[in-house]
């Protein structure tokens, strides 16, 4: 009756990896799961660590994720060949809830947040899908999505702007019933503060350093939620509540930092 | 059914208490859970300086039970100053864990956190998963454990309780040996082990630091009979952590002598709403079997 489930990672093959953009790949797993978008997985490498991803991919008996990279547990994901052996344990946390509804979905993606947006959307009726990235060779699954607008930061592809700038121009409130949004936090709090000065119900998959995955060491708190239970997608009505978001966010030993510093951290 | 305490003077409105080590890292997460019905919280053990803990995976779960490999991450005693400042406003007692290498760190942290509001003060000396701390440290012996105590003795004020590790029969002596240092009680048990679980595909240790504490179903028959040797030998009130998953559970520890519950992996098992579940079986139960009051169940299986 309780606590049937073994948390314990699970030695996968490797089957394919797919070179992305420059610093961006998708390794492509064989594994079967039930998955939701926006949940995620604690990747194990044997020796090396073990760390959360959500997935890019979902398909029938094959998984994929698409990774970043820029620390040494990256570094080593990106050293992995077809063949390779790579530990799985999760599916882990909420994910996206998806609704049908009368009206369109709104997509706001920003860099490599569009990660577990792509599993998103592969599962929404024709949403707008607006992603953003620094420059035109940073953007991925260029071909994956029926309608998409790019911004880029350099102007090098579709809009010159951020993502966030691009949702305000591009955004129609009263033909959207829902913003899905994943990326940096504080492009997460611009997209969810557009929202609700126009009432729009909004997700944002948030990002903290995930240590148990299983709710139970509390490091991901976020006010008093935690990421890897409670979230890590957060809709609105939590959103309002957490006075972290887009604001602060906690180290690996738990001090608390300015979502700027926090994020620069990450990227080392 | 009223199921409040009193734990060294301090009232708590139910016997379950937030163990060490879950969810404490801040005082939204410690809010959250007294929100969840527990009735004290105890934080994340501070040490003087931040530690980032060990590598990932730093949990693992097998079939009776979790094993652990934290290592004791936290942002040190200055920062919890500031997080902890108002934990006062939570609608239960708040417990400080403190934590260090040396004797005198101990004392060093329970001297910044009694300037704090909590309610109470906990050393852990078993964490058998760190080194140079608890069982990784040589603090689990009588001497080691006299000589701690009496050092945060002389600096807080507060009630203070003394994590003994799960052992044999030396527990007694253990416990002795904090009630002799000064402790106010005794928190009995902190996770077994270290254990080990190797992924056989990997051939590897699946735990970052290889090898973690115990806790869970596992480790419940152990802690019971610690709690119910010690509270034969020491005239303290006991707070009996170790697998507590149930409301039978509960009353299993309180009957060996606990006063209170601690629950930390039944987080995990249940949720964290866990706390108001166990209280309401506990009540469940008490009312079946015609019990009134849980002094009748603390200590009730010495006959």
């Amino acid at each position: 009756m309780i606590g049937p489930r073994i948390e314990q990672p699970q030695l996968r093959e490797i089957t394919e990896v797919i070179s992305e953009a420059p610093g961006v790949k998708t390794l492509v797993i064989r594994h079967s799961t039930a998955y939701k978008p926006g949940q995620f997985f604690m990747i194990w490498l044997p020796g090396v660590g073990e760390k959360p991803f959500s997935l890019s991919h979902h398909f029938e008996g094959e998984v994929g994720i698409t990774v970043k990279e820029r620390g040494p547990f990256t570094h080593a994901l990106f050293s992995l060949t077809p063949g390779s052996a790579i530990g799985l344990r999760g599916p882990y946390g909420n994910g996206f809830s998806v609704v049908e509804r009368s009206r369109r979905a709104c997509v706001v993606a920003g860099g490599i947040g569009i990660v577990p947006l792509a599993a998103l959307i592969d599962r929404l009726q024709q949403p707008l899908v607006i992603y953003g990235a620094r420059s035109q060779d940073l953007l991925i699954f260029r071909n994956r999505f029926p309608e998409v607008s790019f911004a880029t930061d350099d102007g090098s592809e579709g809009f010159h702007g951020s993502a966030v700038e691009a949702f305000r121009s591009l955004l129609d409130p009263k033909a959207t019933d829902v913003v899905y949004t994943c990326g940096p936090e504080p492009m997460m709090r611009q997209v969810f503060d557009i929202c609700e000065a126009h009432h729009l119900p909004c997700q944002a998959a948030l990002e903290r350093y995930i240590k148990c995955g299983i709710g139970i060491c509390g490091q991901c708190c976020c006010d008093g939620y935690l990421v890897c239970r409670d979230g890590p997608v957060f809709s609105s009505s939590l959103l309002r509540q957490l006075s972290d978001f887009g604001r602060s966010a906690r180290l690996r030993d738990g001090r608390v930092t300015t979502i700027e510093d926090y994020a620069s951290w990450r990227e080392s | 059914m009223d199921l409040s305490i009193d734990l060294c003077g301090i009232k708590l409105p139910n016997p379950t208490i937030l163990a060490s080590g879950v969810l404490g890292v801040s005082r939204c997460s410690l809010a959250r859970v007294a929100s969840c019905g527990a009735g004290a919280v105890t934080t994340k053990s501070i040490s003087l300086e931040p530690r980032s803990g060990h590598d990932n995976p730093c949990v693992v779960t097998y079939e009776a039970g979790m094993l652990n490999a934290m290592g004791y991450p936290n942002p040190g005693a200055e920062a919890a100053r500031e997080e902890f400042a108002a934990v006062d406003q939570l609608p239960v007692p708040v417990i400080a864990s403190a934590v260090g290498t040396e004797p005198e760190e101990f004392a060093a942290v329970a001297e910044i956190l009694t300037a704090l509001p909590f309610a109470a003060t906990e050393i852990p000396v078993s964490c058998p998963h760190t080194p140079g701390f608890g069982l990784m440290g040589g603090h689990a012996s009588t001497d080691a454990i006299r000589r701690i105590t009496s050092l945060v003795r002389d600096k807080t004020k507060l009630p203070l309780f003394v994590k003994l590790p799960a052992g044999g029969p030396e527990v007694v002596d253990l416990a002795k040996a904090a009630r002799d240092g000064g402790a106010d009680g005794i928190t009995a048990v902190n996770t077994i082990g270290p254990g080990m679980v190797i992924n056989i595909e990997a051939a590897r240790p699946v735990l970052g630091f290889k090898k973690g504490g115990v806790s869970g179903p596992a480790l419940r028959p152990v802690a019971v009979r610690c709690v119910y040797d010690i509270y034969e030998a020491v005239d303290l009130p006991i707070i009996g952590v170790g697998g507590i998953t149930t409301g039978r559970d509960a009353i299993e520890m309180m009957m060996a002598g606990a006063r209170a519950v601690g629950i930390g992996s039944a987080v995990y098992y249940r949720g964290m709403d866990v706390f108001s579940e166990v209280c309401r079986e506990i009540r469940t139960w008490m009312e079946d079997h015609g019990y009134e009051s849980l002094t009748e169940i603390v200590g009730a299986a010495h006959q």
